[in-house]
C-alpha cells in the first residue's frame, strides 16, 4: 500500500508538471502562429485626395486588402437620402467612398458599375448602392470603412481620426 | 530472456525475433472475411491504392514545388511542368487522384449507409470513416492553395472568412489563422506544412484506427447477417471451404478485391492521360492576385454539396447550415433509432430516405456549380432544406421502423 501511494504521489506529480509544460506550449504554438511584428507595421497606407477623378472607382491597397476611393459628383450627393450621406468623407471640399472592397459576406471583390452608380458581389449576387450600403442579400452589413485620419489633402489609412470614431460610435462601419 | 536458438532460415531467424508468421495470420491469412459481399467491399482497397498513387506523385512533386508567393506559381507551372522529366506525370496524377479519391469514398460511403454498416458494434467504424473524410477534405483544401493561382487565393480567402463566424466579427482568428490580414506568405507556408506533414500524418493515424475498428466487429455482408467468425473460420480451417461463410482476406478475399482495384486503376490511368482536365481548374491557371476576384468562385466538385447548403441563406444561418452538414453525417450511427443493420431495400421508409439523400446531394452538387441565380437559387434553396428535413426526420422514421 505504502508503494501503491508513492507511486500514486509520483503520478499525480508527474501529471502535474506535465500539464504545466503542456499549457505552455500550447502558449507558445499559438504565439508562433501569430501574425508576425513586420507584417503588423507595414499596416499604413497614405492616399493623396487630390489625384481622383469624379464617379471612377480606383482600387488601392491596404494591409494586402483592395481599398475603394470614389469621388461623387454634386449630382450624387443632390440624390442621396439621409440614411446615405452619413457614410461620405470630406477631405477639403470633395466628397468621396472609401471601403474596404471586400463583400461583408465571405470577402469577393465587388465590382463597381458606373452606370447603375452601384455594387455587384458576382461571387453570392450581393448589391450595394453608392454608400455602399446593402440593396441586396447576402451581405449582412455594408462595405466596411477602413480606420482613417484626414491630414491636409491626404487620407491615412491604418490610423484612428476623429471622424472615423465619429462613424464607428454611430454604427456606420464596423 | 527468450530462448533464442540457431535459426535453420532467414524466414525462422525472423520468426524467432518478429513473429513474422504469426503477425501474417492476424492481419491477412486468418483475418476472415464473409462470402456474401459484392463489388462494393472493394471501396476500402481501391482508396488504399489511391492514397499510395498520391503519396508517391506527392513526394516528386515535393522535391521541385517552392512554397513561396512568388515562386510557388511558377515551380508548378513552368518548373514541373515543363522542366522536370514527368514532372505532368506527378501533377495529372495528383490531381485526378485527388478528385476521385472523393469520388470513391462518396461510393463508400453511401455502400456503408445502404448496407447499415454502422450499427451493432460498427459505429467506431463509421466515426473514424468520417474523421477520415473530414482529414481528406482538410488535405485537399491545403493542397489547393499550393499553386498560388487565382482559384487557391480566393478559395483560401473565403474559407478562412469562414471563421470570422458571420455575426461574431471573429477577425482576430481568421488574421490568426492566416498569419497576416490576407493570404500571403505566411499562409501559404503554414499551409504547406499542414498539407506535406501534420495532415497526412493523422490521414496515417486514422487510417489505423479505421482498420483497427474493423477487427472485432468484422466486415458487414450483403444482408446484414450476423455471423460468428470462430465458429465459421473454425469450419473453414478444418476444410470444410463449401460451408463456411468465411473467406481468407489474403490470398482469397485480396485476389478478387485487386481485380477490381485493377479495373479502377484502368478507368484511373485513361482520366490521368486523357481526361485530366477536370481535376485543374482553368482559373487557376492565373497566378494569385489579391486584387481581382475572379467572376465565380466555386470550390471542387466534391465540396459543391455543401457550400450549396451555406449559399441560399443569409450568412449566419448559412453558417449554422454549412456547420450543421459537416457534422451531421458523423452522427448517423446515433439517429438511426432501428436495430435492424440490414439493406436499406428492406428497411421500410429508410429505403426512400436513402435514395432521396443521394439524389438530393446529387442535386445540391449540381446547383453549386451554377451561378446563383433564378431558378437555380430557388432549386438549390429547396435542395438545401430538403438535405436538413431529411436529417431531421431520420430518428422519427427509423424509431417507427418494423424489426426487420
Amino acid at each position: 500500500m505504502k508503494d501503491n501511494s508513492r507511486r500514486g504521489f509520483m503520478g499525480k506529480a508527474f501529471g502535474g508538471v506535465a500539464a504545466v509544460g503542456a499549457v505552455a506550449s500550447l502558449f507558445a504554438m499559438k504565439k508562433s502562429w501569430d501574425p508576425l511584428p513586420s507584417v503588423k507595421a507595414a499596416g499604413f497606407t497614405t492616399l493623396d485626395m487630390s489625384g481622383y477623378k469624379e464617379n471612377e472607382l480606383v482600387t488601392e491597397k491596404w494591409r494586402g486588402k483592395p481599398i475603394f476611393v470614389l469621388k461623387y459628383t454634386s449630382e450624387m450627393i443632390a440624390a442621396m437620402d439621409e440614411s446615405q450621406k452619413p457614410r461620405i468623407i470630406t477631405v477639403g471640399e470633395a466628397s468621396y467612398l472609401v471601403t474596404i472592397g471586400l463583400c461583408t459576406h465571405l470577402g469577393c471583390i465587388p465590382s463597381y458599375d458606373r452606370k447603375k452608380e452601384s455594387f455587384l458581389c458576382a461571387c453570392h449576387g450581393g448589391t450595394y448602392d453608392l454608400v455602399a450600403n446593402v440593396t441586396k442579400a447576402p451581405p449582412p452589413r455594408a462595405l466596411d470603412i477602413p480606420p482613417f485620419t484626414i491630414k491636409g489633402n491626404t487620407l491615412v489609412l491604418g490610423e484612428v481620426g476623429p471622424e472615423y470614431l465619429e462613424m464607428k460610435k454611430n454604427g456606420l462601419t464596423l | 530472456m527468450a530462448h533464442f536458438t540457431k535459426a535453420t532460415s532467414i524466414k525462422d531467424w525472423l520468426n524467432q525475433r518478429l513473429a513474422i508468421e504469426k503477425v501474417e495470420k492476424v492481419l491477412a491469412s486468418e483475418y476472415w472475411i464473409p462470402k456474401n459481399i459484392n463489388f462494393l467491399w472493394a471501396m476500402g482497397m481501391i482508396l488504399v491504392v489511391t492514397f499510395a498513387l498520391l503519396l508517391v506523385s506527392g513526394i516528386f512533386l515535393l522535391m521541385y514545388y517552392q512554397p513561396n508567393v512568388d515562386l510557388a506559381f511558377d515551380s508548378v507551372n513552368y518548373t514541373i511542368m515543363r522542366e522536370v522529366g514527368y514532372g505532368w506525370l506527378w501533377r495529372h496524377v495528383h490531381g485526378v487522384a485527388a478528385s476521385v479519391v472523393f469520388l470513391i469514398i462518396y461510393i463508400h460511403m453511401f455502400t456503408g449507409i445502404y448496407y447499415g454498416s454502422y450499427k451493432k458494434g460498427r459505429e467506431m467504424i463509421w466515426i473514424s470513416g468520417m474523421l477520415l473524410f473530414i482529414a481528406f477534405s482538410a488535405e485537399a483544401f491545403s493542397g489547393y492553395m499550393l499553386p498560388w493561382g487565382q482559384m487557391s487565393y480566393w478559395a483560401g480567402m473565403v474559407i478562412t472568412n469562414l471563421f470570422a463566424g458571420g455575426s461574431l466579427h471573429a477577425d482576430g482568428l481568421v488574421e490568426w489563422i492566416r498569419g497576416d490580414y490576407v493570404p500571403a506568405q505566411a499562409f501559404l507556408s503554414r499551409f504547406f506544412m499542414l498539407h506535406v506533414l501534420l495532415i497526412p500524418l493523422a490521414i496515417i493515424g486514422l487510417i489505423g484506427l479505421h482498420f483497427g475498428a474493423l477487427r472485432i466487429p468484422h466486415v458487414n455482408n450483403q444482408d446484414g447477417e450476423e455471423i460468428d467468425f470462430d465458429e465459421e473460420s473454425k469450419k473453414y480451417l478444418a476444410g470444410d471451404k463449401a460451408g463456411s461463410k468465411v473467406i481468407r482476406f489474403a490470398n482469397d478475399f485480396m485476389a478478387k478485391d485487386m481485380m477490381v482495384v485493377g479495373f479502377y486503376l484502368v478507368f484511373f490511368f485513361y482520366l490521368v492521360f486523357y481526361h485530366y482536365g477536370f481535376a485543374m481548374d482553368p482559373v487557376n491557371f492565373d497566378p494569385a492576385d489579391g486584387l481581382k476576384t475572379p467572376a465565380h468562385i466555386y470550390p471542387e466538385w466534391y465540396f459543391l454539396w455543401s457550400y450549396e447548403i451555406l449559399r441560399p441563406f443569409s450568412t449566419d444561418i448559412g453558417l449554422m447550415a454549412f456547420a450543421f452538414a459537416q457534422v451531421i453525417f458523423m452522427l448517423l450511427p446515433f439517429l438511426d433509432r432501428s436495430p435492424n443493420a440490414v439493406p436499406a431495400s428492406r428497411r421500410g421508409l429508410f429505403k426512400y430516405w436513402f435514395w432521396a439523400m443521394l439524389v438530393d446531394m446529387i442535386a445540391l452538387t449540381a446547383m453549386g456549380k451554377l451561378p446563383p441565380e433564378g431558378a437555380f437559387s430557388t432549386i438549390g434553396l429547396v435542395a438545401a432544406l430538403v438535405f436538413i428535413g431529411l436529417w431531421i426526420a431520420l430518428p422519427v422514421i427509423t424509431y417507427f421502423e418494423k424489426k426487420a
